[in-house]
């Protein structure tokens, strides 16, 4: 009885959180409200027994991932979005979408709830970290280490493109530009 | 009423629909990110109501690794804002126009 009342809770927690996160022009104050949504995604896995992913959806997201957004935006100094006028038909897309795939959710939520309901295993642990860390390490041991590589390489990826040349460097570019060009004309 | 299947699935859509939504919208180059993140975070969901009710271990192995893609969009998709800011002084998508015409 709790617990439902704590999903239906968090559930509308989550979606009020994702509108005002659409809503919102302020880069900043979209961020905060996703943060709200990560939390409460959170407590909804809590109560589908998935600790393990309970806490790594906190510590990845809600933790490193947003931290890194309001890093940007603090960097970025941005402001509030200008009121231009976009494209009419992108909003006309927008809504279109928006209607098609709330109509298939509704589909999906009927045909579900009209097959017989799924008994839980009360007794199932799936969610524990020793089952996820078991099955991490046997059966998914190559897709862990590619995980391993892509994160390298993000790494690696993110510092090439973020940084920023030196003035030496950059005279360097500019002079090999300068000689290519002037090859070009010569030719 | 009991929250079901249905229910954690009828969740998703909606978070899903939201993310989707505001893709289109959003002009800010950061909030159609937040958007897309919604939108990860909403088949995150599916997957681990799926695997609390047929009781299988894969889907939150699935979530991970989803989790994990996540991190490395983020810090390669900021990297990309930060250098497109350097050029344009705007992160607004529809400055980013030097291919047309």
């Amino acid at each position: 009885m709790v617990s439902t009342a704590l999903f239906f809770l968090f559930a509308g927690f989550a979606i009020m959180c994702a509108i005002s996160m659409v809503y919102h022009k302020n880069p900043l104050y979209s961020a905060i409200s996703l943060v709200g949504v990560f939390i409460s995604l959170a407590c909804i896995y809590l109560t589908l027994a998935a600790p393990f992913i309970a806490i790594v959806q906190i510590l990845v997201y809600a933790g490193a991932i947003m931290v890194l957004v309001v890093f940007v935006i603090m960097l970025l100094n941005l402001d509030d979005e200008p009121n231009t006028s976009r494209l009419k038909y992108l909003y006309a897309l927008g809504g279109g979408l928006g209607i098609v795939l709330l109509a298939q959710t509704l589909f999906v939520v009927y045909a579900v709830s009209r097959t017989p309901n799924q008994a839980i295993d009360p007794n199932a642990t799936v969610g524990n970290t020793l089952d996820i860390g078991r099955a991490m390490y046997t059966d998914y041991l190559l897709p862990v280490e590619i995980v391993g590589v892509m994160l390298l390489m993000a790494i690696v990826g993110s510092v090439v493109l973020a940084r920023r040349l030196s003035q030496p460097q950059l005279e360097l570019v500019i002079d090999k530009e300068e000689e290519r060009i002037s090859e070009e004309i010569n030719s | 009423m009991e929250p079901n299947l249905a229910t954690y699935l009828g969740l998703s859509g909606i978070l899903f629909t939201i993310g989707c939504v505001g893709v289109v919208f959003k002009r800010n180059a950061l909030g159609m990110f937040m958007c897309i993140e919604l939108m990860l975070n909403a088949v995150n969901l599916t997957f681990v109501a799926f695997s609390r009710y047929y009781a299988d271990v894969h889907g939150q192995l699935f979530v991970f690794m989803v989790m994990s893609v996540a991190a490395a969009e983020a810090a390669v998709g900021l990297g990309i804002f930060i250098a497109f800011f350097r050029n344009r002084q705007s992160i607004d998508v529809d400055t980013a126009s030097i291919l047309k015409n």
